[in-house]
C-alpha cells in the first residue's frame, strides 16, 4: 500500500493539476473582481470584464483586431537588430529569456506595427505586448517604433500607438536608455511632417516609455484604471515612507493632475480617435468644400464676369 | 577629511604613515623629516594606486563614481567657467536646486552650463536633494536651452545623478513628460550640446540632458539604465548581487565607448578625480574647448543632423538580424557593407561549411590519386 500512496497518488494528482492550471485549455478565466468569466464572453466584450468593467491586457494582434475596420490590417515587417548587445546574464541568460518570449508571443520583440483603416482613414498603428518581457523597450522595440514612424511619414498616415510597458529593458542597460532618445527623434520627425500622433496609454505604461515617446503624443488617452507612471509605486513608497492613496497613478488620477487629455473606455476608443482625427485632419471641411465646389465656382464666374 | 573605499586599505595605511613621517614634531630629539623615507612611501603609494585603479571592477568603479570626496558639478563650474551667472526657476512651479543652471564664459566663449549637483556635506546634500531632479528642474533646463538656442550659445551639461526623484509631487507634476520634453528639446537644438558624465549617469535623469552631440565620460564614472542595486534586487531578487549586476550592465566608460554610446573618455588623475580635482578640471576644460572647436564652423542644420545621425546609428552599426529596406530619408539607415557580408555568410553558414569540406576532400582525393 505504501508505494501506492507514495508514488501513484502524487502522479495522479500532478496529472490533474497540470490540466487545471493550463490556462489555454480552459474556457474560463478569473478577473480582478474575483469573478469567473467565460473566456468567449470576455473576448466578445473587448476583453473588458462584464461584471466589474476592468480592462484586461490585450496582445497587439488582439488590439489590432478590435481597432481596425472589419479586422483588416497588415502587420509590417520591422528591422531586427542583433540580439543581446551586452551579453547579459542574470539568473538566466538574456538570450534564453528572449527565446522563451518569442515562443510565447510569436513576435520577434515587444512592439508590433500594423497599418489599415480606421473609419475609412488610413492609419499606422503600433502596440506593445506586455507578455514580451514586460513590454520593455530595447533596441529591437526602438527600431520597430522608428520604422512605424517612417511608415506613417512615407504614407502621410496619422500614427496611433498603444503603450503597455514596464519601461526600459534592464538587460540592455545603456542601449535601452538610448532608445528613449532614438524614439523621441522619431516623434520629432512626425511632428515636423505635421501628422497627428495619438497615444493610448494602457495598463501599465511606466518608466522610460512614459518618459519618452509615449509621453509626447499630441493627444494622450488613458484606458480606465490604467497605471500611468514614471517611478513605480513601491519605489516611491520606499522613498517617501508613507502610504500612497489607492488611486495614485491611475489614468483618472493622472488626468485629474493634468497629465493626460482623456480617459476613454475601450468600446469608445475607435469612435473617439476617429473623431479626433477627422477634426485634426479637417475631414468635414474638405467634404464641405468638395460638395459646394460647383456652387462656389459658378458664383465666382458670375462675379468675375460682372467685373469684366 | 579623507575617505577611503573598502579596497583602499593598504593605501590608507601608507598615506597615514606618510602623514606621520611628514610631521616633524612627534619625534624625540631631532626635529627633522626623513625626506628619503617620504619619497619612498610616496612612490609606494603611487604604485599601489596605479595597480588598484587600473584594475577596478564594475562595482568598485561604481563606488569611486559615488565617492564622497569626488568633485561635483559645482566645483567644476567654479574652476572652468568665468562670469558664471546662476539662473533659477521654471516659471511654472518652482526652483530645483539639484540642477545648477546659468550662463558663463569659457576662453571668451559664451556657454549655457547645466550641472546636476549632489552636494558636498549633509546639509547641502539635503538642499540639493542628492542630485535627484524634479519636473521643475527639467523644465528650467528646457527654458534655458531654448534661450541659448535663440542666442546661438552652446550648451555644456555635467551629469551626476542617481536618477530622477521618485516622489509623490514629482509624479503629480508630470515627471515622465518633463523628461520626455527635455529629451525632445535637446534633440531639436541648433546649437551644439556637450554632456560630461562626471559621476553617476542614472537612467532617465541622465538621458534627459545627455541627449547631446558629444557624450563624454570620466574614466571612473558610470552610466546605466538602473542602479546596480536596483538591477540586482529586481533580476536576482537579491540586493547583495550588486557586483554581478554592475558587471552585466556594462556600465563603465570603457565598455560604453566600445558600444558607441559614449563618444569620448577623459582619463582621471592617478587614484581618481578626487585625489587631484584641479588636474581633473583642467582636463575637462581642455576637452570642452576641443569639442566646441569641432562645431565652430558648422551651421545649425549641420549640428542638428550630426546629433540625429549619431543617435540613429547607435545599435545599427552592430548590424541586423533582419533588416528592412523600406525606410525613408528621415529615419532611414544604410546597412554597412561589412555587416551585409557577414550576414550573407551567416545565413548560408551550412552551405559554406559544406563547400569547404567538399573542397578539402577533393584536394585530399587528388593528392591520393
Amino acid at each position: 500500500m505504501n508505494w501506492i500512496t507514495k508514488f501513484i497518488k502524487p502522479k495522479i494528482k500532478s496529472l490533474f493539476k497540470k490540466k487545471s492550471s493550463d490556462s489555454k485549455d480552459t474556457l474560463w478565466t478569473t478577473c480582478e473582481c474575483k469573478n469567473l468569466v467565460y473566456k468567449d464572453d470576455l473576448f466578445n466584450n473587448l476583453s473588458v470584464c462584464p461584471t466589474c468593467g476592468s480592462h484586461h491586457k490585450l496582445t497587439p494582434e488582439e488590439r489590432f483586431k478590435i481597432f481596425f475596420d472589419n479586422k483588416e490590417y497588415e502587420v509590417l515587417e520591422t528591422p531586427l537588430p542583433k540580439d543581446d548587445p551586452l551579453k547579459f546574464e542574470d539568473t538566466k541568460k538574456y538570450t534564453e529569456r528572449l527565446k522563451k518570449a518569442r515562443e510565447q508571443t510569436k513576435q520577434s520583440d515587444a512592439i508590433l506595427i500594423a497599418h489599415g483603416k480606421l473609419e475609412g482613414t488610413n492609419v499606422t498603428v503600433g502596440a506593445q505586448n506586455f507578455s514580451f518581457i514586460g513590454g520593455s523597450l530595447g533596441a529591437a522595440a526602438g527600431e520597430a517604433f522608428i520604422h512605424g514612424v517612417q511608415h506613417a511619414i512615407n504614407n502621410k498616415n496619422p500614427f496611433i500607438f498603444f503603450s503597455c510597458s514596464g519601461g526600459a529593458r534592464m538587460q540592455e542597460s545603456a542601449v535601452a536608455l538610448m532608445q528613449m532618445t532614438r524614439s523621441v527623434l522619431g516623434v520629432n520627425e512626425l511632428k515636423k511632417a505635421n501628422l497627428p500622433y495619438i497615444v493610448v496609454m494602457t495598463n501599465p505604461t511606466a518608466g522610460g516609455v512614459t518618459a519618452s515617446f509615449a509621453g509626447l503624443g499630441d493627444i494622450l488617452i488613458g484606458e480606465p484604471k490604467a497605471i500611468i507612471a514614471f517611478a513605480g509605486r513601491r519605489v516611491i513608497q520606499d522613498t517617501v515612507k508613507e502610504e500612497l492613496p489607492e488611486e495614485f497613478q491611475t489614468a483618472e488620477f493622472v488626468k485629474e493632475h493634468g497629465g493626460i487629455d482623456l480617459v476613454v473606455e475601450r468600446k469608445y476608443l475607435r469612435s473617439t480617435i476617429s473623431t479626433l482625427l477627422s477634426i485634426l485632419l479637417k475631414k468635414k471641411e474638405a467634404q464641405a468644400i468638395s460638395t459646394t465646389d460647383v456652387a462656389t465656382f459658378e458664383e465666382t464666374v458670375s462675379k468675375t464676369s460682372k467685373a469684366v | 577629511m579623507r575617505n577611503y573605499l573598502e579596497f583602499e586599505k593598504e593605501i590608507k595605511n601608507l598615506e597615514e604613515e606618510l602623514d606621520s613621517s611628514k610631521n616633524p614634531f612627534d619625534k624625540d630629539g631631532i626635529s627633522e623629516v626623513d625626506t628619503a623615507k617620504i619619497e619612498k612611501i610616496q612612490e609606494e603609494i603611487n604604485e599601489k594606486l596605479k595597480i588598484t585603479y587600473s584594475s577596478l571592477n564594475s562595482w568598485q568603479k561604481t563606488m569611486v563614481a559615488r565617492h564622497e570626496n569626488r568633485p561635483r558639478a559645482n566645483f567644476y563650474i567654479k574652476e572652468i567657467f568665468s562670469d558664471f551667472t546662476l539662473l533659477s526657476g521654471d516659471r511654472l512651479f518652482g526652483e530645483d536646486k539639484s540642477i545648477i543652471a546659468g550662463f558663463g564664459v569659457i576662453e571668451n566663449k559664451s556657454v549655457l552650463v547645466l550641472g546636476q549637483e549632489k552636494g558636498e556635506d549633509l546639509n547641502s546634500r539635503m538642499e540639493r536633494n542628492f542630485g535627484m531632479m524634479k519636473p521643475e528642474g527639467y523644465r528650467k533646463c528646457i527654458r534655458l536651452m531654448n534661450l541659448a538656442n535663440r542666442f546661438r550659445i552652446p550648451v555644456v551639461s555635467f551629469i551626476d545623478t542617481p536618477g530622477a526623484y521618485p516622489g509623490i509631487g514629482a509624479e503629480q507634476r508630470g515627471q515622465a513628460m518633463a523628461i520626455a520634453n527635455s529629451i525632445e528639446c535637446c534633440m531639436s537644438l541648433k546649437v551644439p550640446n556637450i554632456s560630461i558624465i562626471i559621476g553617476e549617469g542614472g537612467s532617465g535623469g541622465a538621458i534627459a540632458l545627455a541627449s547631446s552631440n558629444k557624450v563624454i565620460m570620466l574614466e571612473h564614472s558610470i552610466y546605466s539604465v538602473i542602479s546596480p542595486e536596483g538591477c540586482a534586487s529586481i533580476l536576482w531578487r537579491d540586493p547583495s548581487k550588486s557586483l554581478e549586476a554592475a558587471d552585466a550592465m556594462k556600465l563603465t566608460a570603457k565598455e560604453l565607448l566600445n558600444l558607441g554610446i559614449v563618444d569620448e573618455v577623459i582619463d582621471e588623475p592617478l587614484g581618481g578625480a578626487h585625489r587631484d580635482n584641479k588636474e581633473m578640471s583642467k582636463k575637462i576644460k581642455k576637452s570642452i574647448l576641443q569639442n566646441l572647436e569641432t562645431f565652430k564652423n558648422l551651421s545649425g542644420e549641420e549640428i542638428f543632423n550630426q546629433r540625429k545621425t549619431k543617435f540613429l546609428k547607435i545599435g545599427r552599426d552592430q548590424g541586423f538580424r533582419k533588416p528592412s529596406d523600406a525606410l525613408g530619408e528621415q529615419l532611414g539607415y544604410v546597412e554597412p557593407s561589412i555587416s551585409k557580408i557577414t550576414r550573407f555568410i551567416q545565413e548560408r553558414k551550412n552551405l559554406f561549411i559544406g563547400a569547404i569540406i567538399a573542397l578539402i576532400l577533393a584536394v585530399i582525393l587528388t593528392i591520393l590519386m
